[in-house]
C-alpha cells in the first residue's frame, strides 16, 4: 500500500532574461525563483491498483514518481510504501519496485540486452529459478526472442522500450512505476506494451502507477485517475466518473485542464 | 558483494572491447617513454652528482609509469559515470538496491584494470629487452617485487578513491568538467606523473610526500628499483593505507549526504 501525506517539494531555479545585458547583469546578481513543484499532495493507493497519474507539462508528475521511487528527498510530508519511507530506506525500498523512465535507458549501451539482464539478476539477487521463469515469461509475452542478443544501442526505440519494461520486471516487483512508457512507440508496440502491463497486473497483482500524456494508455489501463496541476492534487476519480459521452478521452482531459485552469 | 563483482566483470569486459584505443595508447606510451628517458640521459650526462636516483632507477620509473598509465592517469575518468551525472542517467542507479559510492568505486577500478591489462604487457616486454640504462631492469629483489605489487594495488585504490570523490562532488556542481580539470592537473604534478618526486627540492618534496597524491604512483615505482630504504618503504606503504582509509570513508560519508540533496532535472 502506498500512503502519501502532505508531500511538498520546491526547486530553486536561476533565471535571467534573454540577451547580452541580462547575461552580464546576472554575473553579479543572480535572480532565483522558487518553483513549488509539489504542494501538499496526499493520496492512498492500494495493492493491485492501476492508477493513472496525469497532468499538463510541469505539473509535478515526475517529481512525485521520483520521490516515490526513492530518488528524490521531499522538503516535507510523509510517504510510506509497504512499510518503507522511500528516501530513508532507499535500498530496501527499491528492491521491491520496478521503474521505467521512458526518456532514459537502464540497459547497458554497449552490451547485448541479455548481459544487462544478467547484471540485474545479480543486483537484485534474483534466485536462478525465479530469474529463468521471469525471463522466459517476459521474453514470450513481449516477443523479445532475438532482441536479447543484440546490443542495446542497435535496437529501435520500440524494441528497446519492450526490453526496458522486461528489465524492470525481472525481480518480480510488487509495484511498477511507469513514467511515459509508450513515448515514441508505434501502434503495434503500444498495444503490445499495454496488453502486457494489463496481464502483469492481473496475473501477479502488481500495483501500477503510470504517468503519460497518451490518454489511450490511461483509457486502456487504469481504472483510477489522479489529476495533478501546479503541484496540487485536483481530482481523484475513476475514469467513468468524468468521461463525457459526447467527447473523446483527449477532449475530456483538455476540458478538465481548462476547467481547472492548469 | 556479488552485485559489485558483476559490475566489475561487465565493466572489465566492456573495457576489453576497445582494442584500437589500446593499440594507439601503446604507441603513444612508447614514444613518450623514449623521449623522457632521453631527457633523463641528457641531464645525467651534464651532472651525475645532481641526479637524485640512479639512471637505471629513473628508466625503470619511466617504463613502469608508461605501462601502468591507465591505473594512475587521473585525467582519464570513467566517461560512463560522468555521462550518467550530466544526463541524469544516475536516476536509474539510484533506484537499484546498490550503494552509489561502492558502485562507482567498483566501476572505476574495473575500467582502470581492464585498460592497463590491455596495454601493459607489450610495453613491459619491450622495455625489459632494451639495454640496461635505457630499459626496464628487474626488481631490486624478490621482496621489492612483492612490495611493489602490494603498493601498486594500494596506489590504484587511492587513485580510484580520489576519482570517486571527484565524481561524488560532481553531483553537486552539475558539470564535472571544472572539478576534473583542476583535480587532474594538480594530481599530474603532485603525484610525480610529470617528474618523479625525488627530483624536486628537498623541502617541497617532504611536504608533497605526505599528500595523498604521493600515495598513488610515486611509491610503487620507487620501491621497484630499490631507491627507497626498508624504513622508507614501510612508512610509505602505511601512509598509502591510511590515505585509502580516509578517502574511502570520507567519500562514502559525503556520498550519503549528497544523494539526499540530489535533484534529477527534467521529465
Amino acid at each position: 500500500m502506498i500512503t502519501v501525506k502532505h508531500l511538498c517539494k520546491s526547486y530553486r531555479i536561476a533565471k535571467r532574461s534573454a540577451g547580452f545585458r541580462a547575461a552580464c547583469r546576472s554575473l553579479f546578481h543572480r535572480e532565483h525563483e522558487i518553483i513549488h513543484a509539489l504542494r501538499d499532495i496526499s493520496f492512498t493507493i492500494h495493492d493491485g491498483e492501476m492508477v493513472g497519474y496525469i497532468g499538463p507539462n510541469g505539473a509535478g508528475k515526475s517529481s512525485t514518481i521520483k520521490i516515490l521511487s526513492g530518488i528524490l528527498t521531499p522538503d516535507s510530508g510523509q510517504c510510506c510504501i509497504d512499510g518503507c519511507v522511500p528516501w530513508k530506506n532507499r535500498i530496501r525500498h527499491v528492491q521491491r519496485i520496478g521503474v521505467v523512465f521512458g526518456q532514459r535507458s537502464q540497459l547497458w549501451w554497449d552490451v547485448p540486452v541479455i548481459d544487462s539482464f544478467l547484471l540485474l539478476k545479480d543486483i537484485y539477487a534474483i534466485p536462478d529459478p525465479v530469474y529463468r521463469r521471469n525471463r522466459d515469461e517476459l521474453t514470450e509475452l513481449l516477443e523479445l526472442g532475438e532482441l536479447l542478443r543484440t546490443p542495446a544501442r542497435q535496437l529501435s526505440l520500440g524494441q528497446r522500450m519492450r526490453c526496458e519494461i522486461a528489465a524492470s520486471l525481472l525481480h518480480s516487483p510488487r509495484i511498477l512505476f511507469l513514467d511515459e512508457p509508450t513515448i515514441g512507440l508505434d501502434a503495434v508496440s503500444k498495444l503490445a506494451v499495454r496488453d502486457f502491463i494489463r496481464r502483469q497486473n492481473q496475473l501477479h497483482g502488481t500495483t501500477v502507477i503510470l504517468t503519460t500524456h497518451d490518454m489511450q494508455d490511461i483509457e486502456a489501463l487504469t481504472s483510477r485517475i489522479l489529476l495533478i496541476g501546479k503541484g496540487q492534487l485536483l481530482l481523484d476519480k475513476t475514469l467513468n466518473d468524468f468521461q463525457r459521452e459526447d467527447l473523446s478521452i483527449d477532449e475530456t482531459v483538455a476540458q478538465l485542464y481548462q476547467d481547472y485552469q492548469i | 558483494m556479488k552485485k559489485y563483482l558483476s559490475f566489475f566483470r561487465l565493466r572489465f569486459v566492456t573495457g576489453l572491447q576497445y582494442r584500437a584505443a589500446a593499440a594507439s595508447g601503446i604507441a603513444t606510451q612508447f614514444i613518450w617513454g623514449f623521449l623522457e628517458i632521453l631527457v633523463f640521459h641528457a641531464f645525467y650526462e651534464a651532472d651525475p652528482s645532481a641526479f637524485p636516483m640512479s639512471l637505471k632507477a629513473a628508466a625503470a620509473y619511466v617504463w613502469l609509469q608508461q605501462s601502468f598509465l591507465a591505473l594512475f592517469a587521473t585525467w582519464q575518468m570513467d566517461p560512463e559515470i560522468l555521462d550518467a551525472i550530466q544526463t541524469g542517467g544516475v536516476a536509474y542507479e539510484l533506484c537499484r538496491p546498490i550503494r552509489i559510492y561502492d558502485l562507482w568505486f567498483t566501476k572505476n577500478t574495473a575500467i582502470r584494470i581492464s585498460k592497463a591489462v590491455l596495454r601493459c604487457f607489450p610495453i613491459l616486454l619491450v622495455a625489459a629487452l632494451l639495454p640496461s640504462s635505457y630499459g626496464l631492469c628487474r626488481p631490486a629483489g624478490w621482496m621489492h617485487g612483492l612490495l611493489f605489487l602490494l603498493s601498486l594495488t594500494l596506489g590504484l585504490l587511492v587513485t580510484v578513491s580520489l576519482c570517486t570523490l571527484i565524481q561524488v562532488l560532481s553531483l553537486l556542481t552539475l558539470s564535472p568538467n571544472g572539478l576534473q580539470i583542476i583535480f587532474s592537473s594538480a594530481t599530474e604534478f603532485l603525484s610525480g606523473a610529470i617528474l618523479p618526486l625525488p627530483f624536486l627540492p628537498q623541502r617541497l618534496r617532504a611536504l608533497m610526500e605526505l599528500l595523498p597524491f604521493a600515495s598513488m604512483q610515486n611509491v610503487p615505482f620507487r620501491i621497484y628499483s630499490g631507491s627507497m630504504t626498508a624504513m622508507e618503504m614501510t612508512r610509505a606503504i602505511l601512509l598509502q593505507a591510511v590515505w585509502l582509509l580516509i578517502l574511502v570513508l570520507g567519500g562514502q560519508l559525503l556520498c550519503r549526504r549528497v544523494v539526499k540533496k540530489i535533484i534529477i532535472q527534467g521529465g
